[in-house]
């Protein structure tokens, strides 16, 4: 067999169904093997990164590894920006890459890149093959390595002489790797530690992140969180691990999360993290943060034991098995005082928000409303309708920003691996190509991209890929016509001083730009924009009953902040809550 | 502080760059680098020093651990190893001090592998202090040129 029909087959044995590849020079032979594959799907994305960001999104809804493939060069280096993100966020992802032919490595061929050394700081592992024999080993490797313990990105570099030679291939059955043992698990002396621990904390929280997710451990946390009676918070990562409206849930924490959570956790006599990694967008001053608490850490990566934050019972395991044994002996608590401060908190501090002064005053309101201040489309609100029209189902992906944080605040979301996001990396430009993935993953789901409008530029040409590719996926393009996060922190820590932050066309202000009505047409995608608030909800409906590609051009003003926020680098005490004064026009009640 | 760690990785090309990364990421130089196949030439040997405070090392220690081609990972101790270097050091001789050179050298117990009119070239092996006390009597003579294998290092039990 060559060397391109053994990749397929291996892959095909994998159980891969789709692979999102843009072809090239070095690996074409690939290309001409895949035409002849029956079982996998070939989805062609316009930019080698819309691709990887199609892939990790097929994972992230899924959990199985996304395959993306690219040839050498340019095309390899178009997908670092994703595979950093897969590195970041822990997600599965198996990357197939043509090199040059072994020969010409190292001449500074057309097209060749030291992919190997490039990507050596951002995946979990990876391969130059330099043998055709050697293929069936390395994609069973490949997906044993990104699938297992803390998932992430394996790389698969294969030079053309390697994709053309031939061999009589050797499928292995089993893996052996004696440099890695992802099969990590609680020992029953921790189990009976936080027992005890539970048993005689009055304040304690659990703090859950995407390493729940990732080990599909949600059952297992909910059962864990309704049998202990123990209030709950998540990372970005871990929302959906838990129903936003679950009683014991505080939503999110960290720098744009809920008050309720960042209190609860400031005053915890007992922090339980399960597969969280301290992140600094959680934190804030890392030595400040659950300072008065009991930390127990539970995480299958040892790395992340005593990384950012000392654990007083450092526990790795895999999350899903530590659950389970502790389910079998942790009993609750009534922790009334401690519930009665929380939901005190959370009357008091709800997500919300409200039309604000500078809004009223804002060239959105004259120009784009005639002055007519009860069309206001606040963005958080296009959210709130769009999570009681889908009733919190549907499979949410956002680019970078203010829009990012509005969905996960706004958005309902009841089910794990329904909210897809680049968190760690922080990639614009992620939400499209993500929400195509999912929507391959799920055709039968209700997919859609909150973004902005600075991040679904970044990404546009995938419109073309969901046309012609019949791939359903929603955008909703909260159009602010500027960078509205760098925005916000150039109003509080910039004194206001636009720095290259304005989207829009400085020679004509009082029109849209882009029009991305007339790029939608171009693509053939259908699409349409509005500026009325009175709109938002029939357009959303006629977005949702759309069966194809979909575009929802929302203009909303730009002066919003994203509320409440704990500035970087400080404590919950620095914490800027919205003031509940001025216009009250907003939405449809706290949340 | 100073770490002697003694890594077992798979003899593959790349798992330098990937160890050396690690590294070279945090902003950490490694003082001495050594590598070379086991008994067993699947595997090989990096005994690396480098200097750093300890939670920094702590976490490099796990990421190495981290990595599909290290096998295993020690961090030695003061006492719990044993460790050699070996250097060849060319060292300014001449009818004068060429005697005075030879009988440090025997006291040494380090070898002189070349000769020349101006210079001798003297191989020593030792731990470390052995060592830097050899060159620090040599300095006075002009070193030339030095080479140094670095560390190797093996625990004592």
């Amino acid at each position: 067999m060559r060397g391109a029909d053994i990749v397929v087959r291996a892959l095909e044995r994998e159980g891969v169904e789709v692979v999102f590849a843009y072809p090239g020079g070095a690996s074409m032979e690939l290309h001409q093997s895949l035409t002849r594959s029956k079982k996998i799907r070939v989805v062609l994305p316009r930019h080698e990164q819309g691709g990887v960001f199609a892939a990790e999104g097929y994972a992230r809804a899924t959990g199985r590894a996304g395959v993306v493939m690219a040839t050498s060069g340019p095309g390899a280096t178009n997908l670092v920006t994703g595979v950093a993100d897969a590195y970041m966020d822990s997600v599965p992802l198996v990357v197939i890459t043509g090199q040059v032919p072994t020969k010409m490595i190292g001449r500074g061929a057309f097209q060749e890149t030291d992919v190997f050394g490039l990507s050596a700081p951002i995946v979990k592992h990876s391969y130059l093959v330099m043998n055709t024999e050697d293929i069936p080993r390395i994609i069973k490797e490949a997906f044993y390595i990104a699938q297992t313990g803390r998932p992430g990105p394996v790389w698969i570099d294969i030079p053309k002489d390697v994709q053309q030679g031939s061999c009589v291939p050797v499928f292995p059955e089993q893996v052996h790797l004696r440099g890695y043992n992802p099969d990590r698990k609680i020992d029953p002396i921790a189990v009976q530690e936080i027992a005890g621990l539970i048993e005689k904390s009055e304040r304690p929280v659990i703090y859950a992140g995407g390493g729940i997710i990732s080990a599909n451990a949600s059952r297992e946390l909910i059962e864990f969180v309704e049998k202990t009676n123990i209030p709950i918070t998540t990372t970005i990562m871990g929302i959906g691990a838990i129903p936003a409206d679950h009683p014991l849930s505080m939503r999110w924490l960290g720098m744009h999360g809920t008050v309720t959570a960042n209190y609860a956790v400031d005053k915890a006599d007992l922090l339980l993290a399960f597969g969280v990694r301290f992140d600094d967008r959680v934190t804030g001053k890392v030595s400040e943060f659950a300072k008065h608490g009991t930390i127990v850490h539970i995480d299958v990566d040892p790395s992340e034991i005593n990384k950012n934050k000392v654990a007083h019972l450092p526990v790795v395991s895999d999350i899903k098995y530590a659950l389970q044994e502790l389910n079998k002996v942790v009993k609750g608590k009534e922790f009334k005082a401690w519930h009665a401060q929380i939901n005190e908190w959370k009357q008091k501090y709800p997500f919300r928000y409200r039309v604000t002064e500078e809004v009223l005053k804002s060239q959105y309101v004259r120009e784009f409303l005639q002055g007519n201040i009860h069309e206001i489309i606040m963005p958080q609100y296009v959210i709130e309708v769009l999570s009681e029209l889908t009733n919190g189902e549907a499979i949410i992906t956002t680019g970078v920003g203010q829009h990012q944080m509005w969905a996960a605040q706004f958005y309902r979301f009841k089910h794990p691996r329904t909210f897809l996001t680049s968190a760690g990396l922080g990639a614009m430009g992620y939400g499209y190509p993500a929400a195509m993935g999912a929507k391959v993953a799920h055709p039968e789901r209700e997919v859609i991209d909150i973004d902005g409008d600075g991040s679904f530029l970044m990404n546009i040409q995938e419109l073309a890929t969901a046309h012609i590719e019949h791939i359903a996926a929603k955008a909703v393009v909260l159009n602010n016509q500027h960078l509205g996060m760098v925005v916000q922190w150039e109003d509080r820590f910039y004194q206001s001083n636009r720095a290259h932050t304005y989207l829009g066309d400085p020679d004509n202000p009082h029109q849209i730009y882009p029009d991305f009505v007339a790029i939608a047409k171009g693509f053939n995608v259908p699409a349409e924009r509005i500026f009325r608030k009175s709109e938002v909800r029939p357009a959303l409906e006629r977005m949702l009953a759309a069966k194809e590609p979909y575009v929802l051009d929302v203009i909303v003003p730009y002066t919003e902040h994203v509320l409440p926020m704990i500035p970087s680098g400080k404590t919950v005490r620095d914490i800027i809550i919205d003031e509940p004064a001025g216009a009250d026009l907003g939405g449809m009640g706290g949340l | 502080m100073r770490h002697t760690l003694s890594v077992l990785v798979e003899n593959k090309f790349g798992v330098l760059t990937r160890v050396s990364g690690l590294f070279s990421g945090r902003g950490f130089n490694i003082d001495t680098l050594n590598v070379a196949p086991t008994q067993d030439p699947t595997l090989s040997r990096m005994t690396i020093v480098v200097k750093g405070d300890d939670a920094t090392l702590e976490q490099i220690i796990k990421q190495l651990d981290k990595l599909v081609d290290v096998v295993k990972i020690q961090d030695f101790r003061d006492g719990e190893y044993v460790d050699r270097e070996l250097v060849l050091v060319k060292v300014g001789a001449d009818s004068k001090t060429r005697s005075e050179i030879m009988q440090i050298c025997d006291i040494f117990r380090a070898k002189i592998v070349d000769v020349g009119h101006k210079s001798l070239t003297v191989e020593i092996t030792g731990d470390e202090s052995k060592i830097n006390a050899f060159l620090g009597l040599m300095e006075p003579f002009g070193i030339r040129e030095l080479t140094r294998t670095g560390k190797v290092a093996m625990p004592r039990k």
